[in-house]
């Protein structure tokens, strides 16, 4: 897992609601299909996704099977103060990955 | 005349002027000639997705080229910023050019064979092979710095028999269907081939994210695609004849702006 892409507003008003997009590359492998000499490929998706705001979880999401590589997740928060957004992404190999993203709130 | 029916004709004349520069706006997105890039054929959602740089897949890549542009290879331990720069400036409408011929080969080559002459010529590095995700990688990052201006083959005399050869192949029958890419992509662009919308064919965004790939690829394999869906044989990457078709494609769409990385369905 390597690489995330992380869009917030650059400027954004104390109280209002802004949106969130993340996209992060994986495989998303479903655990249906083969390799070339007829074995099971194990599944390996991101099962967790979480953000946390100066430490405080605004929002999670449970993921699974079917959902396409590199998966896009957008959502909104209020914003209440500047500080330090982190995202992270957990796989079914344990491998996670965390992002962090500075935000002004005028 | 009456001032009130003065009035009215006046606001029906001013909607009806409003309605003609709408249909010139919505006709300026097509090409006088009629070309269209397969961006115009997709859904709106996939459009939106192409055109948000943080929706759109294709830029970790592009991002993954620019680590790469700076990264020392080789024994030579160079790396390709060190001779070219920064390629923000360096790199822009390089690869709108693409193929161009090439002295040491005596032939046209494409970008990605023209990053790999760069390694074994000015690196000493090991060759990239086709597809791989630092190939990937370089090439849309190199041809992202291309976006927004117009494809421009070179108008060089030596790749003539080259561009020739790729329109033969264009046009020729092959495979156990017995089509042509012609047959498709000129007689029957805009229509449907099981239920998807049949592009023309013009190579404006590679290498290009395909929602069907789950991540992005070259041109190539978009050729060796097609030439499967024929039942043909297809080519060994980086055979010749794709570099001629490819060169061929590049003249057809000659004008059309580069949107790499694009997203396909």
């Amino acid at each position: 897992m390597a690489g995330a892409l992380i869009n917030v507003p650059k400027e954004i008003k104390r109280g209002e609601t802004f949106e969130i997009k993340t996209l992060v590359r994986h495989p998303m492998e479903t655990g249906y299909r083969r390799g070339p000499s007829g074995e099971a490929i194990a599944r390996d998706i991101i099962n967790r996704f979480a953000c946390t705001y100066d430490g405080e979880e605004i929002f999670r999401a449970e993921l699974f099977p079917a959902v396409a590589a590199n998966p896009f997740i957008a959502f909104s928060t209020v914003a209440t103060q500047s500080g330090e957004l982190a995202f992270t992404w957990t796989d079914d190999a344990g491998h996670s990955q965390t992002e962090t993203v500075k935000i002004t709130v005028a | 005349m009456t001032d009130r029916f003065r009035q009215r004709a006046a606001a029906s004349l001013a909607g009806l002027a409003l309605t003609l520069a709408a249909a010139a706006a919505a006709s300026a997105e097509t090409a006088a000639d009629g070309r269209r890039s397969g961006f115009d054929f997709m859904s709106r959602e996939t459009q939106g997705m192409q055109r948000d740089d943080s929706a759109n897949p294709g830029m970790l890549w592009v991002r993954d080229g620019e680590a790469l542009w700076s990264r020392k290879a080789g024994p030579a331990e160079r790396a390709c910023a060190d001779c070219h720069g920064d390629a923000k400036t360096s790199m822009r409408g390089v690869a709108a050019r693409y193929p161009a011929f090439s002295e040491e080969a005596g032939r046209p080559i494409n970008l990605e064979q023209r990053i790999n002459e760069c390694r074994s010529e000015r690196q000493g590095a090991r060759l990239l092979p086709h597809e791989s995700q630092e190939m990937l990688g370089l090439s849309a990052y190199i041809a992202h710095q291309s976006r927004g201006l117009p494809i421009a083959p070179p108008e060089d005399e030596r790749l003539t028999p080259f561009r020739d050869k790729g329109r033969a192949f264009y046009e020729a029958r092959q495979g156990q269907l017995n089509l042509s890419c012609a047959l498709c992509h000129d007689d029957n662009a805009g229509r449907r081939l099981a239920g998807a919308p049949i592009p023309q064919g013009h190579p404006t965004g590679y290498p290009l994210y395909r929602l069907e790939w789950q991540g992005l690829g070259s041109l190539q394999r978009r050729l060796r695609n097609c030439i499967v869906g024929m039942r043909a044989e297809a080519f060994a990457y980086g055979a010749p004849e794709y570099v001629d078709l490819e060169l061929y494609l590049a003249t057809r769409a000659a004008g059309m702006t580069v949107e790499t990385p694009a997203v396909r369905p």
